[in-house]
C-alpha cells in the first residue's frame, strides 16, 4: 500500500537535490564532486562484506561497423539500486541485450553468482533470475492479473484435461502483489489497471520467478508524476527484500531519488560512476555529455535570415497529453529543431500540423491565415510535408517502386484524363534520383531492396517534387549510416535557404545542435523553452527537456 | 500478362483439353455457350469482388444483393410496369448506394468489413424474402421484353450477350485498375493504407468508391441473373455467389490481405470455375460433389502457387549467397 505517512517523504529528498545553477558556485562545486567521483574507485567498497551478484568485466560488443559497447566493467550488489542513465545510443539497449542472453558479447566475461560466463542464454539470465520490466509492458490485456503474474506456469489440477487450478493461482499470487504494495486483487482485469499498476503486474511477475536484479528500463516514461511515484515506492520495496535493481531513465530526478549509485554510459563506454553521495543532476548531464561539442555540421550555416512565420500552432492539444496546449511558430527559412525526450508529445504535435491526426482545440495558422486540416491530405494540398518516424511503416510503400512511391502524392500531375503516365513519372523520379543521389540500379527499383538512407531519400523525394512549404521531419536520420545523414543536413539546408520552413523533430543531441537554427524544447507535452543559436548546448537541451530552466 | 495468369491460361486449358478428350460434348456449341453465359454472369460479380479485395477488404453479401436487386427487378417491370430503362438504372443506383452504405460503415465508423458485409448478407437476404411474402417473383405467362431480352440473355454470332457484357465491362475495368490514379490508389492503399494516407491519399474515399463499382456491377449482374432464371425464389436465388467471386479472385492471385492481383486473373479464375463446374457435369460426377471439387482445386492451387513462392525465393537467396561469397573471394 501507498503509506501517507512515508518514512522518507519525497518532498525532502527532491530539495536535497534543489540543483544550484548559480554560475560558478556551481562550477566549483560540480569540479569538486568530479573530482571526488574520480577518486572513487569500486575497490574501496569491493572491502565490504557483500559479495556482488552480478559482475561486468571488460566486455565488448561490436555490430558490423559500430562499437556499441567497449571496456565496460560494473558490479551490481544484492539490494543495491542501480541507476544506468546515458545518452540515446550510448549502449544501454546493448548492455539489455548482454544481460537479458539475447545477444552475447565479443569479449569480456559476466560473473553471476560467482561464475563466470563468456555471455549470458536468455534462460541462463532468467535462471539467475534476472528480470527485465520494459517500457513497452508485455501483458494480456484481457487476462487478469493472477494469470498475467503465471502464463504459461499455471497451477494446474490433477487429471488429464489440464485444467488450471484457479484458486491457487490467486492465492500464489496474493502475497506477489502485497509484496510489490499493490492496492488491487489478483482477479481484476489488466485493462482496468493504469499504467503503474500494470507495471506493478510486471514486477509481480519477476518476483514470481525469484527475481534477484530487477532491471526496469524506462519505466517512468510513460507514467504520470503521481504514478511514478508509487513506482519508485516499489523499488526502494524491492530494495528492502535485498532485490537489486537497475533503473534506466531519462528523468534524472528520479534516478537522483531512488539510486544509490549511478553508472553512466557515453558512446559505449563507462563514462563514470558516482556514489550516492556524488549523484546530482548536474553531474550527470556532465557525464553523459562528456566531450566538447564535435565540429558542427556545415548544414549549421544559414545563408539567409529568417523570414515570416510559415505554420504556427496556436494553442494545440494532442491525444498524448490533452491537457496541455502547445504554442509553436517556424519560420520560412529556418531549421527549427524540436528536441525532447520520447514521448514528450513531439510525434503527436507532427501529426496534428500533418491533419493526420485531429487536434483537441487550439488553431493552426499558415502565413497567417487559419488553417483546417481534416487529413493529410489537406496538409499536403497546402504544402505542408511530413517526413515520418516510421520510414517503413507509413514513409514508404516497400512493394512499390521508387518511382511509383516518388509520384504517389502528386499523381494526378502525372496522369493525362485521370491515366497515369508512366512516362511523366519515370521522368520526375529520375530528375529526383539524381538530385538526391539516391542509389538504385533504376527507378523501377523496388524500394524495400534500397537501404535505409536510400529509402529516406525516396521519401524526401516524393516531397522535393512537388512544392514544400513546410516541411516536417520526424527523426529524419534514425538508422541511417553517417554519409546519409550528412546528405540529408544538406538537404534540409537548402530547403531552408530556398524558403521552406523545416520543422525537425530530432533525439539526437548532436544532430539537433549541430543542424538547427533554433531549438525547441517539449517536456510532458509543452514546449519548455526555445533556445536561440547562442544557448545552444547539450546541457540546456537537456535541462529544458526534464523540465528545468537553461542556464 | 503475368506469369501467374499465364499459368492458370495454360490450366484452364489443359483441363478443357481433358475434359474434351474424354467427352467430346465439351466442345459442342450449345455447351460452350452455356458455359460462357454463366462465366459473363459471374465475371460481372467477380470484378466487383475484386475492387474490394484489392483493398483489403471484403464484400459477403454480394449474394443476398443479388436475390433482393433480382426481385426487385423483376417486380418493377413485371407487376408495377416500369419501363424497364428505367428500371435498369435504378437497379443499378441502388447497388450502387448499397456499397456506398457498406464504405461508409467500413471507412468512416471503421467497422470491420467482414462484419458489415455479414450483416449485409443477413439483412437484404431477409429483406428479399419479406418482400416477396417468401414467393417466387416471376414473369406472367406470355409477359415479354424482347430488347431487354436479346441483351441478356440473348446471343450474337452464337456468343452469349451476357459473355459480351462481361468482356466490355473487363476492358473497361482493366483499364481503372492498371492505368488509372485511383487504380494506383486502390494498390497503394491495399499494400499499405498508412503509407497511403502519409503520401496525402484521402484513402476513405478511395475505398469507399471501390465498394460502389462492387455494388453496381452486382447489381448488373443481379438483373443479368433475373434475365436468365426469369423466376426467383428469393430464399435461394444467389446464395453463396459471394463465395463464387471470393474464389474466383484467390484462384486470380488476389490476396486477401490486400494490394495484390490482376483483372485477367480474375477473369481467368471465374472461366476455371465454371469450367470445374461443367467438368462435373460432363463427367458424371455426382452433382452432390460439385462443392467438393471447387473447394479441393482452389486449395490445391493456391497451395502449389504458395509453395511455388517459396521455392523461388529460397532459390534468389541461395543465388544472392553464392554471388555474395564469390565476389568476398575475389576482393
Amino acid at each position: 500500500m501507498w503509506h501517507e505517512h512515508d518514512p522518507e517523504p519525497k518532498v525532502r529528498i527532491s530539495e536535497k537535490w534543489e540543483p544550484v545553477f548559480a554560475g560558478d558556485h556551481a562550477q566549483t562545486r560540480a569540479h569538486r564532486l568530479l573530482s571526488g567521483m574520480m577518486n572513487y574507485s569500486d575497490a574501496s567498497i569491493g572491502a565490504s562484506t557483500i559479495a556482488p551478484f552480478l559482475s561486468l568485466e571488460g566486455v565488448r560488443k561490436t555490430y558490423p561497423g559500430v562499437v556499441a559497447l567497449d571496456g565496460f566493467s560494473m558490479e551490481v550488489r544484492p539490494g543495491e539500486v542501480i541507476g544506468l542513465v546515458g545518452e540515446n545510443g550510448a549502449g544501454k539497449s546493448t548492455l539489455m541485450k548482454i544481460l537479458g542472453g539475447v545477444t552475447t558479447p565479443d569479449t569480456g566475461t559476466i560473473t553471476v553468482d560467482g561464475v563466470a560466463h563468456d555471455g549470458l542464454t536468455v534462460e541462463a539470465s532468467i535462471g539467475s533470475g534476472i528480470a527485465f520490466v520494459h517500457q513497452e509492458l508485455n501483458l494480456f490485456e484481457n487476462l487478469d492479473v493472477a494469470a498475467n503474474i503465471f502464463f504459461g506456469r499455471e497451477p494446474l489440477r490433477a487429471g488429464p484435461l489440464k485444467l488450471v487450478d484457479r484458486a491457487r493461482l490467486r492465492a500464489l499470487a496474493a502475497p506477489l502483489l502485497k509484496r510489490v504494495g499493490a492496492n488491487f486483487s489478483t482477479d481484476t482485469p489488466v485493462s482496468a489497471l493504469s499504467l503503474a499498476q500494470q507495471q506493478m503486474v510486471e514486477i509481480a511477475k519477476a518476483l514470481s520467478i525469484e527475481a534477484r536484479l530487477v532491471i526496469l528500463d524506462e519505466p517512468t516514461s510513460s507514467l504520470p508524476l503521481a504514478e511514478t511515484d508509487k513506482l519508485l515506492d516499489v523499488i526502494k520495496a524491492l530494495k528492502a527484500e535485498g532485490i537489486s535493481v537497475i533503473f534506466i531513465s531519462h528523468r534524472l530526478h528520479e534516478v537522483e531519488r531512488v539510486a544509490d549509485r549511478v553508472v553512466v554510459l557515453r558512446d559505449g563506454m563507462l563514462a563514470g560512476t558516482l556514489p550516492k553521495s556524488a549523484i546530482n543532476h548536474d553531474q550527470m548531464v556532465k557525464l553523459m555529455i562528456g566531450r566538447m561539442l564535435k565540429e558542427r555540421e556545415k548544414a549549421a550555416e544559414s545563408a539567409r535570415p529568417p523570414g515570416t512565420v510559415a505554420l504556427s500552432a496556436k494553442a494545440i492539444r494532442t491525444n498524448a497529453y490533452p491537457d496541455r496546449p502547445v504554442d509553436l511558430g517556424v519560420r520560412h527559412g529556418e531549421i527549427l529543431g524540436l528536441a525532447g525526450l520520447v514521448g514528450s508529445g513531439r510525434t503527436e504535435l507532427a501529426r496534428v500540423l500533418f491533419g493526420i491526426e485531429k487536434s483537441l482545440g487550439g488553431a493552426l495558422q499558415l502565413d497567417g491565415k487559419d488553417l483546417v486540416l481534416g487529413s493529410a491530405a489537406d496538409a499536403v494540398a497546402n504544402g505542408i510535408f511530413l517526413v515520418p518516424e516510421d520510414r517503413k511503416l507509413t514513409g514508404i510503400l516497400l512493394d512499390l517502386s521508387i518511382a511509383q512511391n516518388i509520384s504517389l502524392p502528386n499523381l494526378p500531375a502525372h496522369a493525362r484524363r485521370s491515366l497515369v503516365s508512366v512516362r511523366a513519372e519515370a521522368a520526375t523520379a529520375e530528375k529526383q534520383k539524381s538530385n538526391l543521389g539516391i542509389k538504385a540500379p533504376s527507378v523501377a527499383t523496388r524500394t524495400g531492396t534500397l537501404s535505409g538512407g536510400n529509402q529516406q531519400k525516396v521519401v524526401l523525394a516524393k516531397w522535393l517534387a512537388m512544392n514544400p512549404k513546410v516541411m516536417i521531419l520526424d527523426e529524419p536520420t534514425r538508422g541511417i549510416d553517417i554519409g546519409a545523414k550528412a546528405e540529408i543536413y544538406g538537404l534540409m539546408r537548402a530547403l531552408a535557404d530556398a524558403g521552406v520552413g523545416v520543422l525537425m523533430i530530432s533525439s539526437d543531441m548532436e544532430e539537433v545542435i549541430g543542424v538547427s537554427d533554433r531549438i525547441a524544447v517539449m517536456h510532458e507535452g509543452q514546449i519548455s523553452g526555445i533556445l536561440d543559436k547562442e544557448q545552444f548546448s547539450q546541457e540546456n537541451v537537456l535541462l529544458l527537456a526534464v523540465g528545468k530552466q537553461p542556464k | 500478362m503475368s506469369k501467374k495468369d499465364l499459368g492458370l491460361l495454360i490450366l484452364i486449358l489443359v483441363v478443357g483439353a481433358v475434359v474434351a478428350i474424354i467427352n467430346p460434348r465439351f466442345l459442342l456449341p450449345i455447351n460452350l455457350a452455356n458455359t460462357s453465359n454463366l462465366i459473363g454472369l459471374f465475371g460481372i460479380l467477380a470484378i466487383g469482388q475484386a475492387f474490394v479485395i484489392i483493398t483489403g477488404g471484403i464484400e459477403l453479401s454480394v449474394g443476398s444483393v443479388v436475390a433482393l436487386l433480382g426481385v426487385l427487378f423483376i417486380d418493377f417491370i413485371a407487376t408495377r410496369g416500369m419501363a424497364w430503362p428505367v428500371a435498369l438504372p435504378l437497379i443499378l443506383i441502388l447497388g450502387g448506394m448499397i456499397g456506398l452504405a457498406h464504405g461508409w460503415l467500413i471507412t468512416r465508423l471503421k467497422l470491420q468489413p467482414f462484419v458489415v458485409t455479414l450483416c449485409g448478407l443477413l439483412i437484404y437476404r431477409g429483406v428479399a424474402r419479406f418482400y416477396t411474402a417468401d414467393g417466387t417473383a416471376g414473369f406472367a405467362f406470355g409477359q415479354n421484353f424482347p430488347e431487354l431480352e436479346f441483351l441478356t440473355a440473348g446471343r450474337s454470332w452464337g456468343v452469349p450477350n451476357s459473355f459480351i457484357a462481361l468482356i466490355v465491362i473487363a476492358i473497361v475495368m482493366w483499364v481503372v485498375l492498371h492505368r488509372s490514379v485511383f487504380g494506383r490508389y486502390l494498390y497503394a492503399i491495399g499494400k499499405n493504407e498508412e503509407a497511403a494516407k502519409y503520401s496525402g491519399i484521402r484513402t476513405g474515399r478511395v475505398v469507399m468508391a471501390a465498394y460502389v463499382i462492387c455494388g453496381v456491377l452486382t447489381a448488373l449482374s443481379a438483373i443479368y441473373f433475373a434475365m436468365y432464371t426469369r423466376s426467383i425464389s428469393p430464399a435461394s436465388h444467389g446464395q453463396f455467389y459471394e463465395l463464387y467471386a471470393i474464389a474466383a479472385a484467390v484462384l486470380g492471385g488476389f490476396s486477401l490481405r490486400g494490394g495484390e492481383g490482376s483483372l485477367i486473373g480474375v477473369i481467368l479464375g471465374t472461366v476455371l470455375l465454371q469450367e470445374l463446374q461443367n467438368l462435373v457435369n460432363l463427367l458424371g460426377i455426382p452433382s452432390s460433389l460439385n462443392f467438393a471439387v471447387m473447394g479441393g482445386v482452389i486449395l490445391i492451387g493456391v497451395l502449389v502457387d504458395q509453395q511455388w513462392g517459396v521455392f523461388r525465393e529460397r532459390r534468389l537467396m541461395l543465388e544472392a549467397t553464392r554471388k555474395g561469397a564469390a565476389g568476398a573471394a575475389a576482393e
